[in-house]
């Protein structure tokens, strides 16, 4: 078992055919992901070649891509000022997860497409996010598939970077899903979606949370563990040593309730039991104690 | 991106929101000026700085010719609130307020929609009503794919509690404030306070605007409204590069890839820093993804030009950013700057073309570099090497 992706999971690419959907296509048909499809209406009925002989067809629309192919999952590299008609277009084809890698989406558009996608049931990840990854079996977005194993660890985090630093230390006992929920104020899948899922995946045995400074995500996934995560959860929160950012005024401040400093997220995690590391490393380290003992 | 109140205000005027004749002034000969356009009788002579408290803080005069606005202005410009330095001032007309209100509309994070926030009680600090009196302020839902139409904008009256004489005036009011943040791609708009004035009319006395930046492309005049006065030298360096760097009071220079692995290096070699005498890092720097040699030179030749720095951190996590980029980029600055380069390297690399990258750092042998392996290793000696220096 896994979280949100799986081998078996039928993945189309829009915005496969640009530099960077080319790039990472490349890498995912490398880390075994299903790829069955492009989508780009000026080039519908091609096919792209890829290394090992491998081509994929081009679609008009993902609506077609699902058609033809089946596809379950969509995965957007299309420029931020594209993005929102990308999902929307996914979503009014009835995808049911979409995964969006672009990085500097207006948080107007993500908004908007957010609560157009929450209507019609499509769960949406990202944007400006890394993607997911099921280790040997499916990996969705641009993580580096060769750092990590398969094993029974689950990891969600904001960070892409942190991401992959975790998945490397770790790459012994593995892991069943790394979720990269990204790090901009609006996300389609938050933490506390990935501890629910985590918490009932079966091979799931243990979970590493990792955050970062600004609104209360942390705190939120903090009391959902305290009610609802039964499973040894081992926290990470950077931003410490960070200057007090772009602050959103006097308003922004009341709405999450909490400072969004590094040590208010680290207290509230501890207040939930969750072990949390001093740095990356520290936190691998808990982990470790808590699985081999 | 904050706006000054004066930007605020115009942007307000530009979408319709009634607003006070307001003209900002960098000098006191310039305040003066203002008054007289102003019609030469009352004014009020507003410091321009992003941060609350400004009025408690004497950045707020109520003056009545255009001497006395002079005079206010040489008294308020260069004046330091809570840290910012006082560069302009506000030449506002004044109003006869018979009522002061609070609306604000905003990016609400945890629900992931936007939330209004609006009172009959202004005039307070905010954070002050909402603790104390939260049952006087409304907190209205607003759907991202409706925004503030006429019906949110009456429910929203309604919730506050405005009597039945002003709902329309106000829900006017605020569907203009709507306008603003719908059309600028806001992610704060607030009024502070919303005035009612013995003549009736509703008016925005005071006005906070945050901007989506990630929104820019598609709003060129956006680009107009950036402080740049306001950037240290290094920082402007660096944005004219097109580098995500932040300067910091410490002495161990930090280039990482992401956000979150560079926050994090911060936070450990602070940690690593408490055994050498409390060293701190230098500055923040995301070379972000998938970054060339040309952008790694580029960040170490502005952190290399940093007087605090004693050490630097290169602390890369190759995910789309090779490694071979990185160790190139490294080797190009150090060449490029030959003599003049005098500071140690602590160079930490994993992930995408590791071998190949550390293999060039190893083979240039460059007597400034020390490659370490793991990341909390790597901050440890760059504090020590900071400290030692």
């Amino acid at each position: 078992m896994a979280i949100f992706l799986t081998k078996d999971s039928k993945v189309v690419v829009q915005g496969m055919t640009g530099s960077e959907g080319m790039k990472h296509t490349t890498r995912m048909l490398a880390s075994g992901t299903q790829i069955v499809g492009g989508v780009n209406p000026r080039k519908a009925g091609e096919q792209v070649a890829f290394p090992d002989d491998v081509t994929i067809p081009v679609f008009g629309s993902v609506a077609d891509a699902m058609a033809e192919t089946g596809a379950d999952v969509s995965v957007v590299f299309v420029p931020p000022a594209f993005t929102k008609a990308a999902v929307i277009e996914a979503v009014d084809a009835g995808m049911p997860l979409v995964v969006i890698i672009t990085e500097g989406v207006p948080v107007a558009d993500t908004a908007e497409f957010f609560s157009y996608a929450t209507e019609k049931g499509t769960r949406l990840i990202g944007p400006n996010c890394p993607g997911l990854i099921t280790p040997g079996q499916s990996n969705v977005g641009i993580t580096p598939a060769t750092i990590t194993g398969p094993g029974k660890i689950g990891l969600v985090s904001k960070s892409g970077t942190l991401t992959y630093q975790m998945l490397f230390e770790l790459r012994d006992i593995g892991f069943t899903t790394a979720v990269g929920i990204g790090g901009d104020p609006i996300v389609g899948t938050t933490h506390i979606d990935c501890l629910e899922a985590f918490q009932n995946d079966p091979e799931t045995e243990a979970i590493v949370m990792i955050g970062e400074i600004g609104g209360d995500a942390e705190e939120r996934a903090a009391a959902y563990i305290k009610e609802h995560v039964t499973k040894p959860v081992v926290g990470y929160v950077a931003g410490f040593e960070a200057p007090e950012g772009k602050t959103m005024g006097h308003a922004g401040a009341i709405v999450s309730g909490s400072a969004g400093t590094a040590q208010a997220k680290k207290e509230a995690l501890e207040a939930a039991g969750v072990k949390v590391g001093k740095t990356p490393s520290e936190t691998a380290r808990l982990m470790r104690e808590i699985l081999q003992g | 991106m904050d706006l000054y109140e004066y930007q605020a205000r115009d942007m307000f005027e530009k979408h319709g929101v009634p607003v006070l004749p307001g003209i900002v002034a960098s000098t006191p000969a310039e305040a003066k000026a203002a008054a007289e356009k102003l019609g030469g009788g009352t004014v009020v002579v507003k410091a321009q700085v992003k941060t609350g408290g400004r009025g408690k803080a004497g950045g707020v005069k109520v003056v009545h010719n255009p001497a006395d606005a002079e005079a206010a202005a040489a008294q308020i410009l260069g004046m330091d609130i809570k840290g910012h330095t006082v560069h302009k001032v506000m030449i506002a007309a004044g109003a006869k307020i018979a009522q002061e209100f609070y609306f604000s509309v905003l990016l609400d994070r945890a629900q992931r929609r936007y939330l209004a926030m609006c009172s009959v009680e202004g005039g307070m600090e905010i954070e002050q009503l909402a603790v104390e009196k939260p049952e006087a302020l409304a907190r209205v839902a607003v759907d991202p794919l409706k925004g503030i139409d006429a019906e949110k904008a009456a429910e929203i009256v309604a919730t506050a509690g405005f009597p039945a004489e002003l709902a329309d005036k106000v829900a006017a009011v605020i569907m203009s404030l709507w306008g603003v943040y719908d059309a600028e791609d806001a992610t704060l708009v607030e009024v502070n306070p919303l005035v009612l004035t013995e003549d009736g009319e509703v008016i925005a006395l005071d006005g906070k605007v945050t901007l989506d930046e990630n929104a820019g492309f598609r709003h060129e005049d956006h680009e107009a409204l950036e402080d740049k006065d306001a950037a240290d030298p290094l920082e402007a360096k660096a944005k004219a590069l097109d580098l995500n760097y932040v300067k910091l009071d410490g002495s161990v220079g930090i280039i990482g890839n992401g956000a979150g692995l560079v926050m994090s290096t911060l936070d450990v070699v602070a940690y690593a820093g408490e055994q050498f005498g409390g060293v701190k890092p230098a500055n923040f720097l995301d070379i972000g993804g998938g970054a060339s040699a040309a952008v790694m030179a580029n960040g170490l030749d502005v952190i290399l030009n940093d007087a605090q720095v004693k050490s630097v951190f290169v602390n890369v996590f190759g995910g789309i950013t090779s490694c071979v980029e990185v160790a190139k980029g490294i080797i190009g600055a150090l060449e490029s700057l030959g003599d003049a380069a005098t500071k140690p390297l602590v160079v930490r690399l994993d992930g995408n073309a590791v071998e190949e990258g550390r293999e060039i750092l190893a083979a240039a042998g460059h007597p400034l570099v020390t490659i370490v392996e793991t990341m909390d290793g790597a901050a440890a000696k760059a504090a020590e090497l900071a400290a030692a220096a």
